[in-house]
């Protein structure tokens, strides 16, 4: 039961980020193979079923394809790899910023926040 | 597809307390359902009906379309919320009586499973504590390819990571035909592996709902939803 899920929200669009994140980051590299469902979901600690409905979700967004008799790839999509993990960066920063403006920072705060604290951290 | 289990108008009374009351519900094959309740709900009478430990006062019960009885046995694998197995047994010889017992009964399957839990097979069963007798149990009915598993509060008596160990034992060997009827108070440890649940009330069903479904309308978890609508 190693997956972090949220017991608020429905399981299975959890799944899939959680596997969009470990397209994006290379832990499945592109043209893999994904484990099966069921040592995924056991993995994760969940149903097979839902783990198969977040698989074909992923599957109709293209990050995933299944090859009839052998099983789950990641794309080798490059590009559309890169697509998905700039657009989860942006709403990263996006969300970094909407709690950062919460607190009373401006954008020319925040960045020029983020620039002092960077070359603190340079040697 | 059939359903694998279906109740009309299924009543039980015992003398003039009404235990369940004109029930009527079925489940599709291949899922893994919660049967939730508070105490005194009706869950186990609903297993024991299921098991033909009980005969329902009025209405009826299917399994697959069958009365329980006999035929039913061959491919529902019970586990009660008591023990029947003798004390002065010793788990390897419960193995082999299983195995003579129940055509559908994998020994390989019962044999790797003691020893993930660190069950020595030469062991009494008098000599365990509470929880290593459950988890013995529990083995002992997972082991078989049933088609229909009840498991009467499988879980309670059981410590936490050796609940991890059995859910996800659990979602390993169950095959996807097969159906679960798990009924349990641990709801919060159980719900990421249900598809279904049944919430049964004064021997009513108050909603029966995918937890997805839940989740995704309400905005919470089974948990939750369930203390909410058994508010004492």
């Amino acid at each position: 039961m190693s997956w972090n899920l949220d017991s608020n929200r429905p399981i299975y669009p959890q799944i899939m980020e959680r596997i969009t994140m470990d397209i994006i980051s290379g832990t499945y590299p592109p043209g893999s193979k994904l484990p099966s469902v069921r040592e995924l979901a056991q993995e994760a600690g969940v149903n097979p079923n839902t783990m198969q409905k977040s698989l074909s979700e992923l599957e109709r967004t293209g990050l995933l394809y299944s090859q009839r008799t052998s099983g789950r790839f990641i794309t080798e999509d490059l590009s559309m790899i890169e697509q998905t993990k700039n657009a989860i960066a942006s709403e990263q920063v996006k969300e970094f910023l909407k709690k950062m403006e919460y607190i009373g920072f401006t954008r020319q705060a925040t960045i020029q926040l983020i620039e002092k604290i960077e070359k603190e951290e340079q040697p | 597809m059939n359903p694998i289990l279906e109740c009309r108008d299924l009543t039980k009374r015992y003398g003039n307390k009404t235990a369940l009351d004109q029930i009527s519900f079925s489940l599709m094959p291949g899922k893994i359902i919660g049967l939730l309740g508070p105490n005194g709900s009706g869950k186990t009478t609903l297993i024991k009906l299921l098991n033909g430990l009980l005969v329902p006062t009025e209405g009826h019960v299917f399994i697959d379309g069958l009365a329980p009885g006999v035929e039913t046995k061959r491919f529902v694998s019970y586990l009660p919320e008591r023990t029947y197995l003798n004390s002065w047994m010793k788990v390897c010889d419960i193995i082999g009586f299983f195995q003579d017992f129940y055509e559908d009964f994998d020994k390989a399957r019962a044999y790797d499973m003691l020893k993930r839990l660190n069950i020595n097979p030469s062991d009494r069963l008098g000599t365990m504590s509470k929880g290593t007798k459950e988890k013995v149990q529990l083995i002992l009915v997972m082991s078989r390819r049933a088609r229909l598993y009840c498991l009467d509060e499988p879980i309670a008596g059981v410590d936490p990571a050796a609940r991890d160990y059995i859910l996800s034992t659990i979602i390993q060997n169950y095959d996807e035909n097969a159906t679960i009827l798990i009924s349990t108070h641990l709801i919060s440890d159980v719900e990421n592996i249900l598809d279904d649940v049944v919430f049964i009330q004064n021997g009513h069903i108050r909603m029966i709902d995918s937890v997805e479904n839940i989740r995704f309308n309400q905005g919470k978890s089974v948990d939750t939803l369930f203390r909410e609508v058994f508010k004492c």
